[in-house]
Protein backbone atom coordinates (compact mmCIF):
# COMPACT_ATOMS: atom_id res chain seq x y z
CA UNK A 1 0.00 0.00 0.00
CA UNK A 2 2.95 2.40 0.66
CA UNK A 3 4.31 1.68 -2.36
CA UNK A 4 1.02 1.89 -4.30
CA UNK A 5 0.73 6.01 -2.31
CA UNK A 6 4.40 6.63 -3.09
CA UNK A 7 3.80 5.92 -6.91
CA UNK A 8 0.33 8.35 -6.12
CA UNK A 9 2.21 11.29 -4.72
CA UNK A 10 4.91 10.65 -7.07
CA UNK A 11 1.64 11.18 -10.37
CA UNK A 12 0.37 14.09 -8.33
CA UNK A 13 3.76 15.60 -8.05
CA UNK A 14 5.37 15.43 -11.57
CA UNK A 15 1.92 17.75 -12.50
CA UNK A 16 2.20 20.71 -13.17
CA UNK A 17 -1.37 21.88 -11.95
CA UNK A 18 -0.26 20.28 -8.77
CA UNK A 19 1.37 23.31 -8.00
CA UNK A 20 -1.16 26.01 -9.41
CA UNK A 21 -2.62 25.40 -5.76
CA UNK A 22 0.57 26.22 -3.92
CA UNK A 23 1.88 29.32 -6.13
CA UNK A 24 -1.61 30.70 -5.77
CA UNK A 25 -2.12 30.46 -2.02
CA UNK A 26 2.05 31.79 -2.07
CA UNK A 27 0.96 34.87 -4.30
CA UNK A 28 -2.34 35.32 -2.32
CA UNK A 29 -0.59 35.40 0.83
CA UNK A 30 2.18 37.03 -0.07
CA UNK A 31 -0.05 40.16 -1.37
CA UNK A 32 -2.19 40.38 1.65
CA UNK A 33 0.92 41.23 3.58
CA UNK A 34 2.27 43.50 1.80
CA UNK A 35 -1.03 45.23 1.72
CA UNK A 36 -1.32 44.99 5.75
CA UNK A 37 2.28 45.77 5.97
CA UNK A 38 1.66 49.37 4.82
CA UNK A 39 -2.13 49.47 5.62
CA UNK A 40 -2.43 47.17 8.55
CA UNK A 41 -2.59 50.03 11.66
CA UNK A 42 -5.93 51.32 9.65
CA UNK A 43 -7.46 47.86 10.43
CA UNK A 44 -7.04 47.83 13.46
CA UNK A 45 -8.04 51.50 14.09
CA UNK A 46 -11.13 50.35 12.21
CA UNK A 47 -12.14 47.29 14.41
CA UNK A 48 -11.61 49.02 17.27
CA UNK A 49 -12.96 52.21 16.70
CA UNK A 50 -16.18 51.79 19.13
CA UNK A 51 -13.55 51.05 21.93
CA UNK A 52 -10.94 53.55 21.65
CA UNK A 53 -12.76 55.90 24.23
CA UNK A 54 -12.93 53.61 26.39
CA UNK A 55 -9.79 51.57 26.68
CA UNK A 56 -6.24 52.27 26.11
CA UNK A 57 -4.81 49.67 23.93
CA UNK A 58 -1.50 48.80 24.30
CA UNK A 59 1.47 46.26 23.17
CA UNK A 60 1.55 44.56 19.51
CA UNK A 61 -2.45 44.63 18.23
CA UNK A 62 -1.17 44.16 14.51
CA UNK A 63 1.09 41.53 14.39
CA UNK A 64 1.50 37.98 13.03
CA UNK A 65 -1.52 35.87 14.74
CA UNK A 66 -3.88 39.33 13.06
CA UNK A 67 -2.48 38.54 9.53
CA UNK A 68 -2.69 34.75 9.92
CA UNK A 69 -6.54 35.08 10.67
CA UNK A 70 -7.50 37.64 8.53
CA UNK A 71 -5.68 35.31 5.52
CA UNK A 72 -7.64 32.09 6.55
CA UNK A 73 -11.01 34.26 6.97
CA UNK A 74 -10.22 35.78 3.43
CA UNK A 75 -9.39 32.53 1.39
CA UNK A 76 -10.70 29.70 3.16
CA UNK A 77 -13.35 29.83 0.60
CA UNK A 78 -11.16 30.02 -2.22
CA UNK A 79 -8.80 27.08 -1.15
CA UNK A 80 -11.69 24.57 -2.33
CA UNK A 81 -11.17 25.53 -6.19
CA UNK A 82 -7.33 24.73 -5.40
CA UNK A 83 -8.10 21.15 -4.46
CA UNK A 84 -10.73 20.31 -7.24
CA UNK A 85 -8.16 20.38 -9.64
CA UNK A 86 -6.11 17.96 -8.42
CA UNK A 87 -9.33 15.57 -6.44
CA UNK A 88 -11.29 16.03 -9.63
CA UNK A 89 -8.67 15.21 -11.67
CA UNK A 90 -7.08 11.66 -9.64
CA UNK A 91 -9.37 8.83 -11.20
CA UNK A 92 -10.91 11.29 -14.21
CA UNK A 93 -7.30 11.23 -16.22
CA UNK A 94 -6.49 8.14 -16.11
CA UNK A 95 -9.73 7.59 -17.85
CA UNK A 96 -8.78 10.55 -20.41
CA UNK A 97 -5.22 9.26 -20.82
CA UNK A 98 -6.31 5.81 -21.21
CA UNK A 99 -3.98 4.80 -18.24
CA UNK A 100 -6.36 2.60 -16.31
CA UNK A 101 -5.64 -0.09 -18.92
CA UNK A 102 -1.43 0.10 -17.80
CA UNK A 103 -3.07 0.22 -14.28
CA UNK A 104 -6.01 -2.06 -13.81
CA UNK A 105 -3.76 -5.26 -15.42
CA UNK A 106 -1.55 -5.04 -12.76
CA UNK A 107 -1.83 -7.69 -9.99
CA UNK A 108 -2.89 -5.14 -7.81
CA UNK A 109 -6.79 -4.75 -6.47
CA UNK A 110 -9.01 -2.33 -7.67
CA UNK A 111 -9.75 -1.52 -3.77
CA UNK A 112 -6.17 -0.67 -3.16
CA UNK A 113 -5.28 1.23 -6.18
CA UNK A 114 -8.74 3.72 -5.11
CA UNK A 115 -7.65 3.79 -1.28
CA UNK A 116 -4.36 4.58 -2.38
CA UNK A 117 -5.59 7.75 -4.73
CA UNK A 118 -7.81 8.96 -2.01
CA UNK A 119 -4.79 8.73 0.50
CA UNK A 120 -2.25 10.96 -1.89
CA UNK A 121 -4.95 12.92 -2.73
CA UNK A 122 -5.74 13.73 0.95
CA UNK A 123 -1.77 13.91 1.35
CA UNK A 124 -2.07 16.68 -1.19
CA UNK A 125 -4.76 18.42 0.96
CA UNK A 126 -2.98 18.53 3.89
CA UNK A 127 0.21 19.77 2.17
CA UNK A 128 -1.94 22.38 0.81
CA UNK A 129 -3.31 23.94 4.12
CA UNK A 130 0.54 23.03 5.56
CA UNK A 131 1.95 25.53 3.17
CA UNK A 132 -1.26 27.80 4.16
CA UNK A 133 -0.16 27.53 7.52
CA UNK A 134 3.42 27.94 7.62
CA UNK A 135 2.47 31.07 4.83
CA UNK A 136 -0.09 33.08 6.60
CA UNK A 137 1.00 32.02 10.26
CA UNK A 138 4.80 31.72 10.37
CA UNK A 139 5.62 33.98 7.87
CA UNK A 140 3.85 36.70 8.90
CA UNK A 141 4.95 36.07 12.64
CA UNK A 142 8.35 36.61 10.74
CA UNK A 143 7.49 39.75 9.30
CA UNK A 144 4.72 41.10 12.17
CA UNK A 145 6.10 39.54 15.40
CA UNK A 146 3.51 38.06 17.82
CA UNK A 147 1.43 39.94 20.51
CA UNK A 148 -2.41 39.39 21.32
CA UNK A 149 -4.76 38.58 18.98
CA UNK A 150 -7.64 40.97 18.22
CA UNK A 151 -10.94 39.07 17.23
CA UNK A 152 -14.29 40.24 16.13
CA UNK A 153 -17.08 37.62 15.88
CA UNK A 154 -20.08 40.01 16.90
CA UNK A 155 -18.05 41.31 19.85
CA UNK A 156 -14.65 41.80 20.43
CA UNK A 157 -12.09 39.46 21.86
CA UNK A 158 -9.27 39.82 23.07
CA UNK A 159 -6.88 36.67 23.36
CA UNK A 160 -3.81 36.76 25.11
CA UNK A 161 -0.33 35.72 23.02
CA UNK A 162 -0.16 32.71 25.60
CA UNK A 163 -3.75 31.42 24.65
CA UNK A 164 -3.51 31.67 20.34
CA UNK A 165 -1.59 28.76 19.11
CA UNK A 166 -3.91 25.94 19.89
CA UNK A 167 -6.53 27.90 18.95
CA UNK A 168 -4.70 28.30 15.53
CA UNK A 169 -3.87 24.71 15.65
CA UNK A 170 -7.55 23.73 15.79
CA UNK A 171 -8.94 26.27 13.34
CA UNK A 172 -6.27 24.68 11.02
CA UNK A 173 -7.07 21.29 11.89
CA UNK A 174 -10.79 21.92 11.58
CA UNK A 175 -10.04 23.68 8.39
CA UNK A 176 -7.93 20.19 7.04
CA UNK A 177 -10.94 17.91 7.72
CA UNK A 178 -12.87 20.88 5.94
CA UNK A 179 -10.97 20.40 2.64
CA UNK A 180 -10.52 16.49 2.99
CA UNK A 181 -14.38 16.80 2.56
CA UNK A 182 -14.41 19.29 -0.69
CA UNK A 183 -11.26 16.64 -1.95
CA UNK A 184 -13.97 13.69 -1.23
CA UNK A 185 -17.26 15.38 -3.11
CA UNK A 186 -14.17 16.04 -6.21
CA UNK A 187 -13.07 12.61 -6.24
CA UNK A 188 -16.47 10.93 -5.78
CA UNK A 189 -17.29 13.10 -9.14
CA UNK A 190 -14.00 11.89 -10.32
CA UNK A 191 -14.85 8.50 -10.56
CA UNK A 192 -17.99 8.93 -12.58
CA UNK A 193 -16.66 10.97 -15.89
CA UNK A 194 -14.00 10.46 -18.28
CA UNK A 195 -12.41 13.67 -18.08
CA UNK A 196 -11.18 15.91 -14.84
CA UNK A 197 -13.15 19.31 -16.12
CA UNK A 198 -16.98 17.31 -15.10
CA UNK A 199 -15.83 16.61 -11.51
CA UNK A 200 -13.96 20.13 -10.85
CA UNK A 201 -17.20 22.08 -12.25
CA UNK A 202 -19.39 19.83 -10.28
CA UNK A 203 -18.29 19.91 -6.78
CA UNK A 204 -17.59 23.89 -7.32
CA UNK A 205 -21.25 23.60 -8.36
CA UNK A 206 -22.59 21.60 -5.77
CA UNK A 207 -20.26 23.92 -2.74
CA UNK A 208 -22.24 26.77 -4.22
CA UNK A 209 -25.52 25.75 -4.68
CA UNK A 210 -25.56 24.68 -1.14
CA UNK A 211 -23.50 28.45 0.01
CA UNK A 212 -26.77 30.02 -1.98
CA UNK A 213 -29.26 27.87 -0.57
CA UNK A 214 -28.26 28.38 3.45
CA UNK A 215 -27.89 31.72 2.63
CA UNK A 216 -31.63 32.49 1.66
CA UNK A 217 -34.03 33.35 4.00
CA UNK A 218 -36.65 30.13 3.50
CA UNK A 219 -37.99 28.43 6.80
CA UNK A 220 -37.69 25.06 4.91
CA UNK A 221 -34.08 26.06 3.47
CA UNK A 222 -33.09 26.69 6.95
CA UNK A 223 -34.31 23.63 8.32
CA UNK A 224 -32.34 21.37 5.89
CA UNK A 225 -28.89 23.66 5.47
CA UNK A 226 -27.93 21.71 8.84
CA UNK A 227 -27.65 18.83 6.35
CA UNK A 228 -25.29 20.32 3.45
CA UNK A 229 -21.64 19.39 4.64
CA UNK A 230 -21.13 23.00 3.57
CA UNK A 231 -22.92 24.29 6.04
CA UNK A 232 -20.54 22.70 8.84
CA UNK A 233 -17.11 23.81 6.44
CA UNK A 234 -16.76 27.14 8.58
CA UNK A 235 -17.01 25.81 12.23
CA UNK A 236 -13.09 26.80 12.03
CA UNK A 237 -14.15 29.86 13.14
CA UNK A 238 -15.19 28.28 16.61
CA UNK A 239 -11.53 28.31 17.80
CA UNK A 240 -11.91 32.08 17.72
CA UNK A 241 -14.63 32.45 20.23
CA UNK A 242 -14.68 32.12 23.60
CA UNK A 243 -15.25 30.35 25.15
CA UNK A 244 -15.02 27.68 22.46
CA UNK A 245 -18.23 25.58 22.11
CA UNK A 246 -16.87 22.50 21.18
CA UNK A 247 -20.04 20.43 21.06
CA UNK A 248 -20.96 22.75 18.06
CA UNK A 249 -17.48 21.55 16.67
CA UNK A 250 -17.32 17.94 17.17
CA UNK A 251 -20.80 17.67 15.85
CA UNK A 252 -19.80 19.68 12.80
CA UNK A 253 -16.42 17.46 12.45
CA UNK A 254 -18.54 14.19 12.79
CA UNK A 255 -20.94 15.05 10.00
CA UNK A 256 -17.85 15.94 7.94
CA UNK A 257 -15.87 13.04 8.91
CA UNK A 258 -19.20 11.06 7.42
CA UNK A 259 -19.02 13.08 4.55
CA UNK A 260 -15.19 12.06 3.88
CA UNK A 261 -16.18 8.01 4.95
CA UNK A 262 -19.33 8.45 2.86
CA UNK A 263 -18.11 9.60 -0.07
CA UNK A 264 -15.01 7.46 -0.06
CA UNK A 265 -16.94 3.91 0.50
CA UNK A 266 -19.40 4.87 -2.56
CA UNK A 267 -16.27 6.48 -5.05
CA UNK A 268 -14.84 2.57 -4.16
CA UNK A 269 -17.77 0.81 -4.90
CA UNK A 270 -18.44 2.46 -8.23
CA UNK A 271 -14.87 2.01 -9.17
CA UNK A 272 -14.80 -1.66 -8.08
CA UNK A 273 -17.78 -2.08 -9.87
CA UNK A 274 -16.68 -0.02 -13.01
CA UNK A 275 -16.26 -1.41 -16.55
CA UNK A 276 -12.76 -0.15 -17.90
CA UNK A 277 -14.16 1.20 -21.54
CA UNK A 278 -11.69 4.29 -21.97
CA UNK B 1 3.25 -28.65 -28.19
CA UNK B 2 2.64 -28.76 -24.24
CA UNK B 3 -1.26 -29.60 -24.01
CA UNK B 4 -1.49 -27.46 -20.59
CA UNK B 5 -4.52 -24.85 -20.74
CA UNK B 6 -3.70 -21.68 -20.48
CA UNK B 7 -6.71 -19.73 -21.45
CA UNK B 8 -10.20 -21.46 -21.05
CA UNK B 9 -12.83 -19.26 -21.99
CA UNK B 10 -16.87 -20.99 -22.21
CA UNK B 11 -19.75 -19.35 -23.35
CA UNK B 12 -18.63 -15.64 -22.73
CA UNK B 13 -21.28 -13.03 -23.66
CA UNK B 14 -20.84 -9.12 -22.88
CA UNK B 15 -24.01 -7.08 -23.57
CA UNK B 16 -24.26 -3.34 -23.04
CA UNK B 17 -27.33 -2.39 -22.91
CA UNK B 18 -29.13 -3.83 -26.11
CA UNK B 19 -25.75 -4.60 -28.03
CA UNK B 20 -23.99 -8.02 -27.89
CA UNK B 21 -20.23 -6.99 -27.81
CA UNK B 22 -19.14 -10.68 -27.16
CA UNK B 23 -21.71 -13.95 -27.82
CA UNK B 24 -21.29 -16.99 -26.06
CA UNK B 25 -17.83 -17.57 -27.33
CA UNK B 26 -15.65 -20.29 -26.95
CA UNK B 27 -11.63 -19.69 -26.71
CA UNK B 28 -8.49 -22.45 -26.18
CA UNK B 29 -5.18 -21.11 -25.80
CA UNK B 30 -2.87 -23.79 -25.00
CA UNK B 31 1.06 -23.31 -23.33
CA UNK B 32 3.46 -22.49 -26.15
CA UNK B 33 0.73 -21.57 -28.43
CA UNK B 34 1.48 -18.02 -30.53
CA UNK B 35 -2.55 -18.10 -30.70
CA UNK B 36 -4.08 -15.02 -33.33
CA UNK B 37 -7.43 -13.54 -32.16
CA UNK B 38 -8.40 -12.20 -36.02
CA UNK B 39 -11.77 -9.60 -36.61
CA UNK B 40 -12.25 -6.91 -38.46
CA UNK B 41 -12.06 -3.68 -36.26
CA UNK B 42 -15.59 -4.03 -34.14
CA UNK B 43 -15.97 -7.51 -34.08
CA UNK B 44 -15.22 -7.98 -30.32
CA UNK B 45 -11.89 -8.43 -29.89
CA UNK B 46 -10.71 -5.62 -27.63
CA UNK B 47 -14.01 -6.22 -25.22
CA UNK B 48 -13.05 -9.89 -24.70
CA UNK B 49 -9.49 -8.89 -24.02
CA UNK B 50 -10.74 -6.86 -21.76
CA UNK B 51 -12.50 -9.38 -20.13
CA UNK B 52 -9.47 -11.71 -20.10
CA UNK B 53 -7.93 -9.25 -18.35
CA UNK B 54 -10.97 -8.13 -15.90
CA UNK B 55 -11.17 -4.65 -17.27
CA UNK B 56 -14.74 -5.28 -17.51
CA UNK B 57 -17.45 -8.09 -15.94
CA UNK B 58 -18.89 -10.44 -18.23
CA UNK B 59 -22.48 -10.68 -19.26
CA UNK B 60 -22.12 -14.49 -18.63
CA UNK B 61 -19.82 -17.20 -19.02
CA UNK B 62 -16.54 -18.53 -17.38
CA UNK B 63 -12.93 -17.26 -18.00
CA UNK B 64 -10.43 -19.53 -17.01
CA UNK B 65 -6.52 -18.61 -16.66
CA UNK B 66 -3.28 -21.06 -15.83
CA UNK B 67 -6.72 -23.18 -14.89
CA UNK B 68 -8.13 -20.48 -12.32
CA UNK B 69 -11.25 -18.26 -12.88
CA UNK B 70 -10.05 -14.65 -12.76
CA UNK B 71 -13.08 -13.42 -11.19
CA UNK B 72 -11.51 -15.54 -7.73
CA UNK B 73 -8.08 -15.11 -8.48
CA UNK B 74 -7.47 -11.72 -10.10
CA UNK B 75 -4.14 -10.22 -8.81
CA UNK B 76 -2.61 -14.16 -8.42
CA UNK B 77 -2.93 -14.59 -12.99
CA UNK B 78 -2.51 -10.64 -13.50
CA UNK B 79 1.25 -11.51 -12.13
CA UNK B 80 1.62 -13.76 -14.62
CA UNK B 81 0.25 -11.87 -17.51
CA UNK B 82 1.63 -8.66 -19.19
CA UNK B 83 -0.52 -7.39 -21.65
CA UNK B 84 -1.07 -4.31 -24.31
CA UNK B 85 -4.74 -3.59 -24.73
CA UNK B 86 -5.56 -1.30 -27.61
CA UNK B 87 -3.14 1.74 -28.15
CA UNK B 88 -0.96 1.79 -25.11
CA UNK B 89 -1.27 5.09 -23.38
CA UNK B 90 1.43 6.09 -20.51
CA UNK B 91 1.65 8.98 -17.96
CA UNK B 92 2.31 11.73 -21.17
CA UNK B 93 4.53 13.41 -18.37
CA UNK B 94 6.43 11.32 -17.48
CA UNK B 95 9.46 9.58 -19.07
CA UNK B 96 9.90 5.95 -20.26
CA UNK B 97 12.42 5.20 -17.52
CA UNK B 98 10.12 5.75 -14.86
CA UNK B 99 6.91 4.95 -16.94
CA UNK B 100 8.28 1.64 -16.58
CA UNK B 101 9.33 2.01 -13.05
CA UNK B 102 5.94 2.23 -12.03
CA UNK B 103 4.60 -0.08 -13.71
CA UNK B 104 7.15 -2.27 -12.94
CA UNK B 105 6.47 -1.97 -9.47
CA UNK B 106 2.68 -2.26 -9.73
CA UNK B 107 3.47 -5.83 -10.99
CA UNK B 108 5.80 -6.74 -8.55
CA UNK B 109 8.83 -6.83 -10.98
CA UNK B 110 12.34 -6.43 -10.67
CA UNK B 111 12.92 -2.06 -11.08
CA UNK B 112 16.58 -1.56 -11.03
CA UNK B 113 18.06 0.39 -13.77
CA UNK B 114 19.72 -2.60 -15.13
CA UNK B 115 16.20 -4.61 -15.40
CA UNK B 116 14.01 -1.36 -17.00
CA UNK B 117 17.39 -0.20 -19.04
CA UNK B 118 17.66 -3.98 -20.04
CA UNK B 119 13.98 -3.69 -21.44
CA UNK B 120 14.35 -0.40 -23.04
CA UNK B 121 16.83 -2.26 -24.88
CA UNK B 122 15.45 -4.74 -25.83
CA UNK B 123 12.47 -2.38 -27.28
CA UNK B 124 15.29 -0.25 -28.60
CA UNK B 125 13.87 3.02 -26.53
CA UNK B 126 17.33 2.97 -24.50
CA UNK B 127 18.44 6.36 -25.81
CA UNK B 128 15.58 8.28 -25.22
CA UNK B 129 14.68 6.48 -22.02
CA UNK B 130 14.43 10.18 -19.84
CA UNK B 131 12.38 11.30 -22.69
CA UNK B 132 8.90 12.52 -21.81
CA UNK B 133 6.38 9.71 -22.99
CA UNK B 134 4.79 13.00 -24.77
CA UNK B 135 7.79 13.11 -27.17
CA UNK B 136 7.37 9.92 -28.40
CA UNK B 137 5.85 8.69 -31.89
CA UNK B 138 3.22 6.13 -31.90
CA UNK B 139 5.93 3.49 -32.93
CA UNK B 140 7.61 4.51 -29.85
CA UNK B 141 4.58 4.31 -27.54
CA UNK B 142 3.90 0.92 -29.46
CA UNK B 143 7.27 -0.22 -28.35
CA UNK B 144 7.08 0.82 -24.88
CA UNK B 145 4.00 -0.81 -24.84
CA UNK B 146 5.57 -4.25 -25.62
CA UNK B 147 8.21 -3.40 -22.67
CA UNK B 148 6.01 -2.71 -20.25
CA UNK B 149 3.92 -5.92 -20.72
CA UNK B 150 7.01 -7.96 -20.45
CA UNK B 151 8.37 -5.76 -17.56
CA UNK B 152 7.84 -8.66 -15.00
CA UNK B 153 8.95 -11.18 -16.80
CA UNK B 154 5.04 -12.93 -17.73
CA UNK B 155 4.32 -16.31 -18.60
CA UNK B 156 1.58 -15.22 -20.89
CA UNK B 157 1.29 -11.97 -23.27
CA UNK B 158 -1.60 -10.53 -24.23
CA UNK B 159 -1.40 -8.29 -27.19
CA UNK B 160 -4.38 -6.39 -28.34
CA UNK B 161 -3.24 -4.66 -31.77
CA UNK B 162 0.59 -4.25 -31.41
CA UNK B 163 1.48 -3.42 -34.87
CA UNK B 164 -1.39 -0.91 -35.42
CA UNK B 165 0.20 2.41 -36.56
CA UNK B 166 3.56 1.03 -37.47
CA UNK B 167 5.37 0.85 -40.77
CA UNK B 168 6.31 -2.03 -41.97
CA UNK B 169 9.43 -1.85 -40.66
CA UNK B 170 8.29 -1.20 -37.20
CA UNK B 171 5.75 -4.13 -37.67
CA UNK B 172 8.54 -6.82 -39.13
CA UNK B 173 10.21 -5.44 -35.77
CA UNK B 174 7.63 -5.93 -33.73
CA UNK B 175 6.51 -10.02 -35.44
CA UNK B 176 10.35 -10.81 -34.50
CA UNK B 177 10.37 -9.85 -31.26
CA UNK B 178 6.94 -11.98 -30.54
CA UNK B 179 8.68 -14.53 -32.35
CA UNK B 180 11.79 -14.55 -30.39
CA UNK B 181 9.34 -14.28 -27.23
CA UNK B 182 7.69 -17.46 -28.18
CA UNK B 183 10.85 -19.74 -29.58
CA UNK B 184 13.34 -18.40 -27.10
CA UNK B 185 11.55 -17.65 -24.06
CA UNK B 186 8.74 -19.86 -24.14
CA UNK B 187 6.31 -17.92 -23.65
CA UNK B 188 2.47 -17.99 -24.68
CA UNK B 189 1.21 -15.17 -26.81
CA UNK B 190 -2.49 -14.43 -27.52
CA UNK B 191 -2.40 -12.20 -30.48
CA UNK B 192 -5.12 -9.93 -31.77
CA UNK B 193 -5.55 -8.30 -35.23
CA UNK B 194 -7.39 -7.31 -37.91
CA UNK B 195 -5.18 -8.03 -40.11
CA UNK B 196 -5.13 -11.61 -41.60
CA UNK B 197 -1.56 -11.72 -43.14
CA UNK B 198 0.05 -10.77 -39.79
CA UNK B 199 -1.59 -13.26 -37.89
CA UNK B 200 -0.50 -15.59 -40.47
CA UNK B 201 3.15 -15.08 -40.02
CA UNK B 202 3.48 -15.32 -36.53
CA UNK B 203 0.28 -17.53 -35.10
CA UNK B 204 0.44 -21.38 -34.48
CA UNK B 205 -3.45 -21.46 -33.72
CA UNK B 206 -6.08 -18.83 -34.55
CA UNK B 207 -9.61 -18.03 -34.41
CA UNK B 208 -12.15 -15.80 -36.72
CA UNK B 209 -14.33 -13.59 -34.52
CA UNK B 210 -16.78 -11.35 -35.81
CA UNK B 211 -20.28 -9.54 -34.64
CA UNK B 212 -18.59 -11.12 -31.39
CA UNK B 213 -19.35 -15.05 -32.40
CA UNK B 214 -16.11 -17.54 -33.12
CA UNK B 215 -16.20 -18.13 -36.93
CA UNK B 216 -13.87 -20.77 -37.56
CA UNK B 217 -11.04 -22.15 -35.14
CA UNK B 218 -8.01 -24.32 -35.62
CA UNK B 219 -4.26 -23.91 -36.63
CA UNK B 220 -3.07 -21.86 -38.94
CA UNK B 221 -2.45 -24.86 -41.12
CA UNK B 222 -5.41 -26.15 -41.51
CA UNK B 223 -7.42 -22.92 -41.60
CA UNK B 224 -5.48 -21.39 -44.39
CA UNK B 225 -4.76 -24.62 -46.29
CA UNK B 226 -3.65 -24.06 -49.89
CA UNK B 227 -5.20 -26.76 -51.26
CA UNK B 228 -8.12 -24.98 -50.99
CA UNK B 229 -8.76 -22.20 -53.24
CA UNK B 230 -11.29 -19.71 -54.71
CA UNK B 231 -9.61 -19.16 -57.90
CA UNK B 232 -10.58 -16.07 -60.85
CA UNK B 233 -9.90 -16.68 -64.35
CA UNK B 234 -10.17 -13.88 -66.86
CA UNK B 235 -11.21 -14.93 -70.02
CA UNK B 236 -11.92 -13.50 -73.01
CA UNK B 237 -15.20 -14.01 -74.84
CA UNK B 238 -17.15 -13.99 -71.36
CA UNK B 239 -20.33 -15.47 -72.26
CA UNK B 240 -19.28 -17.77 -74.70
CA UNK B 241 -16.89 -19.21 -71.37
CA UNK B 242 -20.07 -19.03 -69.09
CA UNK B 243 -21.88 -21.86 -71.14
CA UNK B 244 -19.03 -23.75 -71.94
CA UNK B 245 -18.45 -23.82 -68.23
CA UNK B 246 -22.23 -24.51 -67.53
CA UNK B 247 -22.43 -27.32 -70.19
CA UNK B 248 -19.49 -29.10 -68.30
CA UNK B 249 -18.26 -30.74 -65.12
CA UNK B 250 -16.29 -27.41 -64.04
CA UNK B 251 -20.28 -26.41 -62.89
CA UNK B 252 -20.56 -27.55 -59.89
CA UNK B 253 -16.95 -25.90 -58.80
CA UNK B 254 -18.29 -22.54 -60.43
CA UNK B 255 -18.70 -20.36 -57.46
CA UNK B 256 -19.16 -16.77 -58.82
CA UNK B 257 -19.42 -14.96 -62.05
CA UNK B 258 -18.97 -11.14 -63.94
CA UNK B 259 -18.87 -10.18 -67.28
CA UNK B 260 -15.03 -10.19 -66.92
CA UNK B 261 -14.25 -13.46 -64.47
CA UNK B 262 -15.19 -16.68 -63.60
CA UNK B 263 -14.13 -18.00 -60.12
CA UNK B 264 -13.88 -21.28 -59.19
CA UNK B 265 -13.68 -22.99 -55.75
CA UNK B 266 -11.08 -25.56 -56.59
CA UNK B 267 -8.12 -28.31 -55.16
CA UNK B 268 -4.77 -26.44 -55.93
CA UNK B 269 -4.20 -29.61 -58.81
CA UNK B 270 -7.11 -28.36 -60.63
CA UNK B 271 -5.67 -24.97 -61.63
CA UNK B 272 -4.06 -26.23 -64.29
CA UNK B 273 -6.50 -28.53 -65.54
CA UNK B 274 -8.85 -26.26 -65.64
CA UNK B 275 -6.55 -23.56 -67.57
CA UNK B 276 -6.07 -26.51 -70.43
CA UNK B 277 -9.53 -26.58 -70.27
CA UNK B 278 -9.83 -22.94 -71.70
CA UNK B 279 -6.99 -22.50 -74.34
CA UNK B 280 -7.89 -26.13 -75.64
CA UNK B 281 -11.20 -24.23 -76.26
CA UNK B 282 -9.68 -21.23 -78.01
CA UNK B 283 -10.20 -19.25 -75.24
CA UNK B 284 -7.13 -16.69 -74.07
CA UNK B 285 -6.33 -16.55 -70.36
CA UNK B 286 -5.57 -13.18 -69.40
CA UNK B 287 -4.90 -14.06 -65.65
CA UNK B 288 -5.40 -16.19 -62.74
CA UNK B 289 -5.93 -15.35 -59.24
CA UNK B 290 -6.06 -17.49 -56.69
CA UNK B 291 -7.32 -16.20 -53.33
CA UNK B 292 -6.97 -18.61 -50.35
CA UNK B 293 -10.69 -19.57 -49.21
CA UNK B 294 -10.37 -18.11 -45.41
CA UNK B 295 -8.99 -14.99 -46.82
CA UNK B 296 -11.55 -14.56 -49.25
CA UNK B 297 -14.06 -14.92 -46.23
CA UNK B 298 -11.99 -12.78 -44.01
CA UNK B 299 -11.88 -10.11 -46.59
CA UNK B 300 -15.59 -10.53 -47.06
CA UNK B 301 -16.52 -9.95 -43.03
CA UNK B 302 -13.73 -6.91 -43.07
CA UNK B 303 -15.30 -5.51 -46.38
CA UNK B 304 -19.04 -6.12 -44.46
CA UNK B 305 -18.00 -4.16 -41.75
CA UNK B 306 -16.33 -1.53 -43.60
CA UNK B 307 -19.75 -0.67 -45.19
Amino acid sequence: MITLISIELQKIFRKWRTYIGFIAIGVLVVIVQVALYFTGEGYIKAITRNFQDSFIMVGNLFNGYLVANLVLTGLYIHIPFLIVLVGGDLLASEATSGTYRMLLTRPVSRFKVVSAKFSAGLIYVFLLLAWLAFLSLGVSCLIFGTGELVSFRGKLIIFSANDILWRFAGAYGYSMLSMFTVFAVSYFFSSMVENAIGPIVSTMAVIIIFLILSALPIDFLKDVSPYFFTSHMTQWDGFFHDPVDYTNIIESALVLGGHIVGLYLITSYIFLKKDILS
Amino acid sequence: MDSEQIIEVRGLTKKFKNIVAVNNLDLNVYRGDVFGFLGPNGAGKSTTIRMLLSLIKPTSGSIKIFGKSIKENREEILRKVGAIVEKPDFYLYLSAYKNLEILGKLSGADTSKKKIMEMLELVGLSKRAGSKVKTYSHGMKQRLGIAQALIHDPELIILDEPTTGLDPQGMKEIRDLILYLSRSKNKTIFLSSHILREVELITSRMIIINNGSAQVEGTVDELLSVDKLSVTFEVDKIENAKMIISESDWRVKLSSSTNRELTFELMKNEIAVLNKFFIERGFSVSAVVPVRSLEDYFLKITEGNGK
